[in-house]
């Protein structure tokens, strides 16, 4: 309790900021207050919950599947080879430097208004800090270790598979962590470019009927979402990397 | 057991080479102390014997071959225990029987065995972080006696012990020693270790290191801390303390 209350103290006093700031405002289509926006919420409850958070949900988890395993991949290969590393290391930092809601059209254009624009998008944003995270994780594994294992006659695959991936799961839980958000802007931004269903889609839709509360229920619905995905990730992290702290 | 042919090594961002033309040999299941002053490549000489370092010429021979001819056969235990904690105490024990394929019954049977000789039975589904520092060791110890190999590489083990775990450990080795028939190579830069322990202590006095002087240690085996305080041992000590402050004093 001790640790929780400070947090939640200071959420409702940034909401109590908020409510009284769009009182004082009182212009709901530029800043609706919190209250306004948890009543769209609750009427817009069956469209949101039913139709567009599972759209959007499915772009994120195939571009966020799709991302581990591109991420991981790249990991692995950069650790491998060192030409690889030199080979690919840039491209990926180059990748980044792409303006995503720039290029995101050239999707539409590619692969059209079903959902693999989106999950391009998705994975664009996604794949980076996995790549980067899991690569640094396994770089940065103890060489003390492995001429530890070295002595005992391990070889390259032995040194990986027994020191390199267990001694890189912390590393790859925080880029789970860095990637679940990542992933949910993504599709939202995917589906702001054209989309016939999803929580982005459905946020653009209400900014052109000028209904701010209408834009940001959706924003509130992804925002729960990604914290309720990264508190299980936490969960399943305390239990599988308990050791974190002894690295 | 262990023979160094004239073996010489540089660092490559060094001027001059740590160790020329070096030849020295160990005797098998003698328990040698190499002491040195710090930075003067007693280390270095326990990873060209583990291959994590390419000698630039001569030849190291353990049983008589050639190791650069044949895979690592030495078992390493460091200075710090290196266990993997994502690994119970049992599985830490599994590591270098894993590395050699040996079968999961194989494995469970010989690493229960070691944790009832070395009174940590209990601890076996336990984690690293669950033990203390002279239990992590005496693990460390019984994951480097599971490589099966005959010489054993001790660098500095006890040095981050405090100074009664270190005397209780040093005790509990010479039992493991004189149970297990290995040959222990022992890196330290505490004499009264180097004394209580070996049969020979090797003094590195030189950079770079040229020879070893041999010293044998007047004590028969099994040693207690009286022995300690005899005349001779006590010379030793004082001469041997007295030509690792002059190596200091040099560097």
């Amino acid at each position: 309790m001790k640790k929780t209350l400070p947090p939640l103290i200071f959420l409702f006093v940034l909401l109590i900021l908020w409510q009284a700031g769009a009182m004082g405002l009182d212009a709901a289509y530029i800043l609706p207050s919190p209250i306004q926006i948890l009543q769209k919420l609750w009427e817009l409850r069956q469209p949101l919950l039913t139709v567009h958070l599972p759209a959007t949900m499915n772009i994120t988890l195939i571009g966020l599947l799709i991302s581990v395993v591109l991420g991981l991949f790249l990991a692995i290969l950069m650790d491998l080879s060192e030409m690889a590393e030199r080979s690919l290391y840039p491209i990926i930092i180059a990748s980044q430097t792409i303006p995503t809601t720039a290029i995101a059209p050239l999707f539409v254009l590619w692969f059209g208004y079903g959902i693999w624009s989106k999950i391009l998008v998705t994975i664009l944003m996604t794949f980076f800090p996995i790549t980067i995270t899991v690569y640094d994780g396994f770089k940065s594994t103890k060489r003390e270790m492995e001429e530890l294992l070295i002595s005992f006659g391990a070889s390259k695959k032995d040194i990986f598979i027994k020191l390199k991936l267990p001694a890189a799961l912390p590393a790859f839980f925080s880029a789970i962590k860095m990637a679940v958000p990542l992933s949910i802007i993504g599709a939202a931004i995917g589906e702001w470019l054209g989309a016939q269903k999803g929580l982005g889609y459905f946020s653009r839709r209400m900014m052109t009927q000028l209904d701010g509360a209408g834009v940001f229920a959706p924003i509130v619905l992804l925002s729960v979402v990604a914290m309720i995905i990264v508190a299980i990730i936490n969960v399943l992290e305390k239990i599988l990397v308990r050791w974190r702290k002894e690295l | 057991m262990l023979t160094f042919e004239h073996v010489t090594f540089q660092y490559a961002e060094d001027p001059a080479p740590i160790i020329s033309d070096l030849s020295f040999h160990v005797t098998p299941e003698s328990f040698v102390s190499i002491i040195g002053a710090s930075g003067c490549g007693k280390t270095t000489i326990f990873r060209l014997i583990n291959k994590l370092l390419p000698i630039e010429s001569g030849r190291i021979l353990v049983s008589g071959q050639d190791i650069s001819q044949m895979k690592s056969d030495v078992g390493y235990m460091p200075q710090k225990d290196l266990l993997f904690p994502w690994r119970t105490i049992e599985k830490n024990l599994w590591l270098p029987m894993e590395l050699k394929k040996l079968s999961k019954k194989e494995m469970a049977r010989r690493s229960a065995a070691i944790l009832e000789e070395i009174g940590l039975s209990d601890y076996k589904d336990k984690y690293p972080k669950d033990l203390s520092g002279g239990m992590r060791q005496r693990i460390s110890f019984a994951r480097t006696l599971l490589t099966d190999a005959d010489l054993m590489l001790l660098d500095e083990p006890f040095s981050a012990l405090d100074s009664l775990t270190k005397m209780s450990m040093q005790e509990w080795l010479l039992g493991e020693w004189e149970r297990h028939h290995k040959t222990i190579l022992f890196i330290t830069h505490d004499v009264e270790e180097a004394i209580f322990l070996s049969d020979t202590i090797f003094v590195i006095k030189e950079k770079p290191i040229t020879a070893l002087e041999m010293i044998k240690v007047p004590l028969p085996y099994p040693r207690n801390r009286q022995q300690l305080k005899d005349p001779r041992i006590l010379d030793l000590k004082e001469s041997l303390i007295s030509q690792l402050k002059a190596q200091v004093m040099l560097s």
